[in-house]
């Protein structure tokens, strides 16, 4: 028998959801055992940073990395898992685009810093302390990672192989791409595996009629109608600019899409498609109609860069960001 | 030096290109601060071009179409006249100041308008200052990589 893939995992700034997934193809985690040996992989099995350290230069056959670069700790364990690998893979939307987290790059430290540990209501800190990257104790200089002000995504600090989309990706779409570096199948360097290269639309299976909204809900305010466009029922959806790929979860469970397959193969900016799309419903033919339709979306930035901030084309808010090119 | 903005300016073949063509051969002077690029609709501009803009060096962007009623594609300004907005709030969330980014109707006939229209948008850019979106903290970096992918 040849040799087993000596696989690894790990997460950076991400919830542990994309691990999860990795174990929810259910019993084929038996087949999986027969092809790779894991190698690496913090949440489920005790390894130490130094095991890492310890392995040859390309080591690993394959790392599956999830999670969005947020500290010093991350970039660090990015670069030295890129050294110690032979296939590194984007591993969820956290890596692919920022992800979740990434969200964070509408503010910078200092804002985020000053409501987590001071202003958030169910902190209590009197002493105002806030976490430092050095301090003094009486047996030397312990010492934190950095935080960043910018979250950025795993290919904007290393060299990335492949993407796998999703938040977490779909457990048959993990499969696949385990499949695929076992059989040595591999696409060409930098494909996004594990996804269509179609919008979410045409995976749907509801109804559209053209029809346009004079105003936006949220998905609490309403059971939307199972059968219709939830567009069309004034429920911000985000399939028409997003890879299908993940079954249409979210959608059979009345839901709406929320992005986290990430943009359509060439597109730049999914934020700038998903904005383009959405506003071709609003129903108002005079500036003042469509701004009464826009009233009711209090928050488009939030919505349209849910999952991929980092990998926009502006990466993060301006005004608040430090001015020296040089800081994180 | 004083600080000179770069506006990018996408125009519409059939009324707003010909107004400003317009104004040039009308010889009126205005800022010379506007690169046009000329799109033969203003329903062509995708949001993805004013964000490139702005993320690339530009310090704003001026679309200018056909008036409501006057678009020879029959409604490719009222879209506009939707998307634009939309944007435009968005981009107040990413600290983009809304004069950076300026949706105009200039006709074939409105020359003067669109002298006016340069004149205005590019006095009040040069008092917000740059965007300097190129030049931010770990942005410059990151665009940097990019780039070099690109390549
Ligand atoms: S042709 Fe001028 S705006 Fe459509």
């Amino acid at each position: 028998m040849a040799e087993k893939l000596k696989v690894g995992a790990y997460w950076a700034a991400s919830c542990g959801g994309c691990d999860v997934s990795t174990l929810d193809i259910h019993e084929k985690i038996l087949d999986l055992i027969q092809l790779v040996d894991f190698v690496f992989w913090p949440v489920a099995m005790d390894f130490k940073y130094k095991d890492v350290e310890a392995m040859e230069d390309g080591f690993m056959d394959l790392c599956l990395f999830n999670g969005a670069i947020r500290n010093e700790e991350n970039e660090h364990m990015a670069k030295l898992l890129r050294k110690k690998s032979k296939v590194l893979v984007a591993f969820g939307s956290c890596a692919h685009m920022g992800g979740i987290p990434g969200l964070a790059n509408f503010h910078n430290r200092d804002e985020i810093f000053q409501y987590v540990y001071k202003d958030s209501p169910s902190i209590s800190n009197p002493d105002s302390i806030v976490p430092q990257t050095k301090y003094k104790v009486d047996e030397g200089e312990i010492e934190i990672p950095e935080f960043y002000n910018t979250v950025k995504s795993l290919d904007q600090v290393v060299d990335v192989d492949y993407y796998v989309p999703g938040c977490p990706p779909a457990p048959h779409q993990i499969w696949g791409v385990l499949e695929a570096v076992a059989t040595n199948n591999l696409p060409p360097k930098g494909s996004v595996v594990g996804a269509d290269d179609r919008a979410l639309c045409e995976e749907c299976p509801r109804e559209i009629s053209e029809r346009c909204v004079d105003g936006f809900i949220r998905p609490h305010m309403k059971i939307p109608e199972k059968d219709k466009c939830l567009v069309e029922q004034g429920i911000f959806c985000m399939g028409s600019a997003t890879r299908a790929g993940c079954g249409a979860r979210c959608i059979k469970c009345n839901l709406p899409c929320r992005g986290c397959y990430g943009p359509l193969p060439g597109v730049m900016d999914q934020g700038a498609k998903i904005c383009s799309a959405l506003a071709s419903v609003i129903k108002a033919d005079t500036p003042e109609g469509v701004q009464k339709v826009l009233d009711t979306l209090p928050d488009p930035a939030g919505y349209f860069y849910r999952f991929g901030l980092p990998k926009s084309l502006l990466h993060r808010r301006l005004d608040n960001a430090p001015e020296s090119p040089d800081e994180n | 030096m004083s600080f000179e903005p770069k506006i990018v300016g996408i125009l519409c073949n059939w009324c707003s290109y010909t107004g400003a063509d317009l104004a040039g051969t009308s010889r009126m002077k205005y800022l010379p601060n506007v690169r046009v690029v000329r799109v033969m609709c203003s329903g062509r501009v995708d949001p993805t071009f004013v964000l490139k803009a702005l993320a690339e060096g530009a310090d704003g962007v001026l679309i200018a179409g056909c008036h409501p009623g006057d678009c020879h594609y029959d409604n490719g300004n009222i879209k506009t006249m939707r998307r634009m907005p939309l944007l435009e709030k968005m981009l107040g969330q990413f600290g983009i100041e809304p004069e950076r980014v300026r949706l105009e109707w200039v006709s074939a006939s409105e020359g003067e308008k669109f002298k006016e229209v340069v004149d205005d948008m590019t006095e009040k850019i040069r008092k917000l200052g740059p965007l300097n979106a190129l030049n931010k903290s770990g942005v410059a970096k990151i665009r940097a990589e990019t780039r070099k992918e690109v390549a």
